[in-house]
């Protein structure tokens, strides 16, 4: 058993706890519970329908929890609107990337930044997003929905990053997009990481999730079915025949 | 050839109303996505605070446009607050049906409030340069219409300037493309939609101070208001806020030319037929982008 320092870290950065989620008479999510520790790269792999995107939602606060309870930093955020939640530092991409796109980049950028704490340091988190993008620089005067995929992730992602994140959270950043946009957005969120920011990813690629991430969760039918450290689940059997694809080499 | 400039400059005036009305509607139905059957009755609200201004403080009914603004501005944040929220929040059908009937319903008590606060009497604001205007080759350009011309313009501009260019603008747009991401990015979505219904009263509000010295004003003009309007952001394409005054003009020069050459009876019945046609023909509306 790898001793890993973040493992071993007491204190709880966010806490999820039993937390049950339903759409009308339909449950997506039974008694979740799982945390994650400051600095960490935890992902959370599963099939299609799991609930993963439901799971990063209720984090969000775009979905009202049916019970359970989340924290972040010992601070309550279940029953908190989405928009305070956002300005405490928890930050979603949601599926899909979900732009302003009849907005300019820097309109997107600039609204990413709405909260009162990311407004105040907005100029400074322009630069740096502007560093890390710089062909966000270019087309910044463009519009949102006049831009290719992968330059839409990118500006997704820099929308987050204006909204300062301690808890940055990825709802699948690859979807969609050709291997070397993925590569750069993998680039960028092992970046952030380095930098300070907590990541929580969820990504349908769980080979590359589980290569980036300290820790994952697995999360099948609504219930969390397994979790390890990410090295040990790129190996393990189980893992390998459901979410790498690969098959067991047959014993003779 | 000056009849028919004529007519068509009466149209433009007219117009100019009819824009200004339907911009308030449009951006209610782009934003908080519900569409706002009272909307006439702010209309009407508006003309009766104008006409107060006028009687009781003997205000010139453009310069008590300062005090009608504010007024119905706020008015719409407290609409927004005790009626709206109720059923903005709410979701597909349910709040398209509720949405309507409840809109509907205020619409009715703000009517019936008009009627026994101002009683029934039809009213209407004359200002001692009514009658004066400028004669240009022979078409009669009355000041108060040249004025209220201007002051749409002016408005249509800072209110593109003010969504496009300000930060709680900004807001209101993104808000209007993806609520959800708009919360997301730190948004207050219960705000937003508060300041764009109470900015949607004030516009109503202007058309109605322009109502008083244009057209008769009564408590039961409202819903006349809301269909011409609705008959604008349909032509402008639903959700086009900036598209609501060329759709305006377009509809009151449709009116003038169809008054002046086919029949004045005819007049209302021309503006049904050219929403039913853009309905079938170009249902995403004549002046959007893309």
């Amino acid at each position: 058993m790898p001793t890993w320092g973040r493992l071993c870290m007491p204190d709880k950065f966010l806490q999820i706890r039993d937390v049950s989620v339903a759409y009308g008479d339909i449950q997506a999510l039974w008694d979740v519970s799982l945390d994650v520790q400051e600095g960490e790269i935890v992902a959370l792999i599963g099939p299609n329908g799991a609930g993963k995107t439901t799971l990063m939602r209720a984090i969000a606060g775009l979905n009202p929890l049916k019970s359970g309870t989340i924290h972040l930093a010992e601070k309550a955020l279940h029953a908190t609107p989405a928009y305070k939640i956002a300005a405490q530092g928890v930050i979603l991409v949601p599926e899909g990337r979900r732009l302003f796109g009849g907005l300019t980049v820097f309109d997107n950028l600039e609204l990413g930044a709405y909260s009162k704490r990311a407004r105040a340091v907005r100029g400074d988190t322009l630069k740096l997003v502007y560093e890390l993008f710089p062909l966000l620089t270019e087309r910044r005067n463009q519009r949102a929905n006049t831009m290719s995929g992968g330059q839409q992730q990118m500006l997704a992602v820099g929308r987050a990053l204006m909204g300062v994140p301690k808890l940055l959270m990825l709802d699948e950043p690859s979807l969609g997009l050709g291997p070397l946009v993925v590569e750069n957005i993998f680039e960028t969120i092992k970046h952030m990481n380095d930098q300070g920011v907590t990541i929580f990813l969820v990504e349908q690629n769980a080979k590359k999730a589980l290569e980036l991430a300290d820790r994952a969760y697995i999360l099948e039918q609504g219930r969390i079915a397994g979790t390890g450290a990410a090295q040990e689940l790129l190996h393990d059997d189980r893992v390998q025949q459901a979410y790498l694809g690969i098959c067991p080499t047959p014993e003779t | 050839m000056s009849s028919f400039m004529q007519t068509l400059v009466w149209g433009i005036f007219n117009g100019a109303i009819y824009g200004i009305a339907a911009m308030g509607l449009a951006l209610v139905f782009g934003v908080l996505k519900i569409l706002n059957i009272a909307h006439g009755e702010l209309v009407m609200l508006g003309g009766y605070l104008g006409f107060w201004a006028f009687s009781a403080l003997g205000l010139d009914p453009f310069l008590s446009l300062v005090l009608v603004i504010p007024g119905i501005f706020v008015l719409g944040l407290i609409l927004d607050r005790v009626v709206y929220r109720w059923v903005v929040r709410q979701w597909g059908e349910e709040k398209i049906k509720n949405s309507l009937l409840v809109s509907f319903g205020l619409g009715l008590v703000l009517t019936n409030l008009a009627q026994w606060l101002f009683t029934g009497d039809e009213r209407s604001v004359q200002p001692s340069y009514a009658g004066e205007g400028l004669n240009i080759y022979g078409v009669l350009m009355p000041y108060t219409r040249l004025a209220t011309l201007g002051i749409v313009l002016v408005v249509t501009v800072a209110l593109h300037f003010f969504l496009r260019k300000t930060y709680p603008g900004k807001a209101i747009l993104a808000t209007a493309e993806d609520y959800e991401s708009a919360e997301l990015a730190g948004i207050n979505i219960n705000r937003v939609y508060m300041l764009t219904f109470a900015l949607s009263a004030a516009l109503a509000a202007i058309a109605g101070q322009f109502v008083t010295f244009t057209y008769a004003l009564l408590p039961s003009i409202g819903m006349f208001w809301t269909l011409k309007a609705m008959i604008v952001i349909v032509l402008a394409g639903t959700g086009s806020i900036m598209g609501a005054l060329p759709a305006g003009l377009l509809l009151g020069i449709i009116e003038a030319l169809s008054g002046a050459y086919l029949a004045q009876t005819y007049k209302e019945v021309i503006g049904l037929v050219i929403f039913l046609l853009v309905l079938i023909v170009r249902p995403q509306g004549l002046f959007v982008r893309k």
